[in-house]
């Protein structure tokens, strides 16, 4: 299989790379867009003219072009750089394809390029996209097994597209019953760059940045209504560290006191579907008190995963949102959350300390931070200036301009200056609700920043010095602000009702296909199968199932692709045994190897009543047999003279 | 020996083959054979790195691409194969060739169940092949070459049909066999002697000698064997094949062509001269009688008479005579 290929199975394959490398183009370094368009035009000329280039023009080019992605990225092997250098090496060998061989070699590393896709993105755009490579693919495919001459391309496309939809039977046995397992080995860490979500951290800016993106950062399905807005604080990192300019988790070796909650009024139970985000955390409705299978509780209750999470996963909790926590602070705990960085922010200081001469009660200063808050001229915006040296201090006194994290910053930075242990909690509050799929969609816009003051007999509480500021923003959500520029999209928006409604149903869909399809893992593999069999299975199970099930196909696949085609019959030839079945059916004997004619002496001996008809219709069925012109009208006149015989 | 033992024990002659049945052999699931091209394996690889990869980094949709592709192969190996299924196979005609020419069988393949087929190979074992499509419902007419080596009946063997339609996943084969046989003529000497005189009509002799001397008359298509020196490249350069300048002999009278006035003693170049002979007589359309030991045939210059002339010779010392 060495010899020359057409020219048209060069311009399919070079179809089906153009269509391969398309989507990766926006992770590959710029030069290669260049190299890219610069091979693929060489390759279309060579193919014109027959022509064909040595190998030590391709050379230079190939090295030159390894010499760049170890330049582009930095020489660190991983996700991005092998999918740069597979679709490198790919583009070069278009230069020296002459053969079938060369195409087949092209081809396989084409489909490789293809599922790398899914490394990337994994939506159901690039599900129905890669649909597209694929059939240009078997296309050049089909185009090289017949090297007998050049096919329509409009057949080439047809039989493509057919093998394919004759695949996907297999395809779904196989998706559904090949039994799911963990991965193999440890994945190159930048398999997972790229995943945006709260930090352990949280400085000036950090989470109006977050604010900015309007990814999904997981979704909430309640059982019975969702709670109210304003009790949607989804717990995440507790940060407890301030110094002076940032607010940081504690280190993991501190040993607090494992918290207790006493809960009053209803729990709610809910799933959460959280996107990956590459840290341990899952987030609850503050407080959780049924925590998530395989999850554990940090003192503080934020609810951790064994390991980071890099796929999206599901989980089920449930939380009291009316809670009292333990009344006791140890002394360890009591220094961490008095913690503040010496000499910063005098004038806050000085605030503080004039409250504190003033004999004022914990509870007392709270509402007096809160009133400041609210009656001194604070505003609550996404593009906050700059802050100087004590940013605590230029905000307070100064700018009075901040997003969620300056102003619980701020006020846990006041209460620890006037003695009351504060800490920050950062997380995600609100949420919108699709009205189509009944969940809530909660948005990296969303990540919100709040505090807790622990106060005496009462434990850890909740202050949301935000909502002092802009009620709106914890009362109905992010999006019934319009402050600084909104990530919102304009479908987002309330504005447009119509669009709005649209965007729920996509976003309904998307939700099932995070679930259905691409969360369909040994989880939801069992899951699902339970629900059908009633039995748990176990991998042993879905082999032999899948084996059956893989066999059991194929028996009416065989079947159907073997069958005898009948040939179209000529309506002439179907009247006529029509009439020959009607004479069957009176009585008369038919024999294979006799003719119109002879039948039709036999039939006028038996019926001589029918003589004019039977000779008729023997007249018309020779005429319209064989004579090479076809008469209509005979055609009519013979179809109703055996319709009409009786 | 070794080499017939080898011959034998190659796994490929333990394979059935399709045989004839009143003269045609169709192609059923008994006869044909499947197993994947190295494309094919390349592919299975490839799928099996991809399922690797789609575990590891639990990308659901890149299973999903991986068992498409799969099923799609799949469903590869049943088109390749029922594109081999049912064919029937017959002889249509076969020409007598020289021995060292290929021997041309046309074989005609049709197909039997109203369906198109593509890219159908069919080859004597070793020999080259040829590439067809058949439409549905119609037979195609394969020229199929085997070379000859020696006269006498050449028995091809069995014929190899085989595709790897529609994606080059699979190789579907099968052997069918039929009753094919091609006479193979002596090959004509390449030597230019001329026809020696018969002892008793020595005076009436062609001489070849005064092949120069005599009248153009016109041309003739080349003809294995015959001397570049004939072949009248003037005229062969206008017209398609090469021309042969035929010159006419003074006289008309009979040849004989005799197995003892050729000055050869191996039998093969005696019957391999003798050919030439009856050639150049047959083309300069001289009566011509030809003796072998034990055996005469009377003179003639039709071309049943050259055929039987040939036939004899081909045969000649052959069992199956």
């Amino acid at each position: 299989m060495t010899s020359k290929p057409f020219p048209n199975d060069s311009n399919w394959l070079l179809a089906s790379l153009f269509t391969v490398m398309l989507p990766h183009l926006g992770h590959l370094p710029f030069w290669m867009w260049g190299l890219m368009l610069l091979v693929g035009t060489w390759r279309f000329h060579l193919t014109k003219n027959h022509a064909s280039l040595g190998i030590w023009v391709i050379l230079p080019i190939a090295a030159a072009a390894l010499f760049g992605i170890a330049f582009s990225y930095h020489g660190l092997f991983g996700r991005d750089s092998s999918v740069a250098l597979l679709a490198c090496m790919l583009t070069l060998k278009l230069l020296e394809s002459n053969n079938r061989r060369d195409f087949i070699i092209l081809i396989l590393g084409c489909y490789f390029l293809t599922v790398s896709l899914f490394l990337f993105n994994q939506s159901i755009f690039a599900g129905i996209y890669v649909l597209l490579p694929l059939t240009l693919l078997t296309c050049t495919l089909i185009g090289i097994s017949h090297p007998n001459g050049q096919l329509p391309p409009r057949f080439q496309i047809g039989l493509a597209i057919k093998i394919l939809v004759q695949g996907v039977p297999l395809m779904l046995v196989l998706f559904l019953l090949f039994p799911r397992i963990s991965p193999l080995w440890e994945l190159p860490t930048d398999a997972y760059s790229g995943m945006t979500g709260l930090s352990d951290s949280m400085e000036p800016g950090a989470i109006s940045n977050l604010s900015l993106s309007d990814a999904t950062a997981f979704r909430a399905e309640f059982k019975g209504s969702p709670p109210k807005q304003n009790q949607l604080y989804w717990r995440g990192p507790v940060l407890w560290n301030f110094d002076g300019r940032s607010w940081k988790m504690l280190n993991q070796n501190v040993d607090l006191s494992k918290e207790t909650l006493a809960s009053t009024g209803e729990s709610v139970r809910y799933t959460v579907t959280l996107e990956p985000h590459n840290k341990n955390w899952l987030l609850t409705l503050d407080m959780p008190s049924q925590l998530p299978k395989d999850a554990t509780a940090s003192p503080e209750l934020q609810v951790l995963s064994q390991t980071p999470v890099r796929s999206r996963i599901r989980y089920e909790a449930v939380s009291n949102l009316k809670y009292t926590l333990s009344p006791e602070l140890n002394d360890l705990e009591r220094i961490f959350a008095l913690q503040l960085p010496d000499h910063e922010n005098p004038r806050s200081l000085a605030l503080a300390a004039s409250w504190k001469k003033a004999n004022l009660s914990p509870e007392a200063i709270v509402n007096k931070t809160l009133e400041m808050f609210r009656t001194d001229k604070f505003y609550y915006t996404l593009k906050p200036p700059l802050l100087g040296v004590d940013p605590i201090d230029d905000f307070l006194f100064n700018t009075k301009r901040g997003f969620c994290e300056h102003f619980s910053g701020s006020f846990v930075f006041l209460m620890r200056a006037s003695g009351i242990p504060a800490r920050v909690v950062t997380g995600y509050q609100g949420g919108e609700l699709n009205p189509v799929g009944n969940y809530l969609i909660v948005r990296q816009s969303d990540a919100h920043a709040w505090s807790e003051v622990w106060l005496k007999d009462k434990g850890w509480v909740r202050v949301d010095p935000t909502a002092a500021v802009s009620p709106d923003r914890v009362e109905s959500g992010m999006e019934s602000l319009s402050i600084g520029s909104r990530a919102l999209p304009i479908f987002e928006r309330g504005d447009h009702p119509f669009l709005r409604n649209l965007y729920h149903h996509w976003d309904a869909i998307n939700h099932n296909w995070n679930q259905w399809i691409l969360g369909y893992d040994d989880k939801r593999q069992t899951e699902l199968f339970e629900l059908l069999t009633g039995k748990r299975l176990s991998w042993e199970d879905f082999t032999l199932g899948m084996i059956i099930c893989v066999s059991m196909l194929s028996i009416p696949t065989y079947l159907f692709l073997v069958r005898k085609l009948r040939q179209p019959v000529d309506p002439v030839l179907r009247l006529y045994r029509a009439f020959q079945a009607k004479l069957a059916r009176k009585g008369l004997p038919l024999f294979d190897h006799e003719g119109p004619v002879d039948l039709s002496e036999r039939a006028i001996a038996h019926f001589p009543d029918e003589t004019g008809t039977i000779i008729s219709i023997i007249q018309h069925y020779n005429k319209l047999r064989y004579q090479s012109q076809f008469d209509p009208v005979s055609f009519k006149i013979f179809r109703r003279l055996i319709r009409d015989f009786k | 020996m070794t080499e017939g033992l080898r011959e034998k024990l190659q796994w490929r002659n333990w394979l059935r083959t399709a045989s004839s049945s009143n003269g045609a052999s169709v192609l059923t699931r008994r006869h044909i054979y499947i197993l994947p091209t190295r494309f094919g394996i390349g592919f299975g690889t490839i799928l099996l790195a991809m399922l690797i990869g789609s575990i590891n980094y639990s990308l659901s949709l890149g299973f999903a691409m991986t068992f498409l592709l799969a099923g799609a192969g799949n469903i590869a190996m049943l088109h390749t194969w029922r594109n081999l299924f049912q064919l029937r196979l017959r002889p249509l005609s076969v020409k007598t060739v020289y021995a060292g020419q290929d021997a041309l069988f046309e074989i005609g393949i049709a197909d039997t169940r109203h369906r198109k087929r593509f890219s159908i190979c069919a080859s004597f074992r070793d020999a080259e092949k040829v590439v067809h499509d058949i439409p549905e419902s119609s037979e195609v007419a394969f020229e199929l070459a085997s070379p000859s080596v020696a006269r006498g009946w050449l028995i091809p063997g069995r014929i190899t049909i085989h595709t790897e339609f529609p994606l080059n996943l699979f190789h579907v084969w099968s052997y069918a066999s039929m009753d094919l046989k091609c006479l193979v003529y002596p090959h004509p000497s390449d030597l230019n002697l001329p026809i020696p005189p018969s002892p008793s009509e020595g005076e009436l002799g062609y001489e070849a000698k005064s092949v120069g001397d005599e009248d153009f008359n016109g041309h003739r298509t080349y003809q294995m064997g015959d001397s570049p020196k004939k072949v009248d490249w003037k005229a062969s350069s206008k017209e398609q094949g090469l021309l042969v300048k035929v010159f006419e002999g003074t006289s008309k009278s009979t040849l004989w062509i005799d197995w003892f006035q050729v000055p050869f003693h191996d039998s093969e170049q005696r019957l391999s001269q003798m050919t030439r002979w009856i050639i150049d007589a047959h083309c300069a359309r001289t009566p011509y009688g030809m003796k072998l030991p034990g055996l005469e045939i009377p003179p003639d210059d039709s071309d049943s008479h050259f055929h039987q002339c040939m036939r004899t010779l081909a045969l000649w010392g052959k069992n199956d005579q």
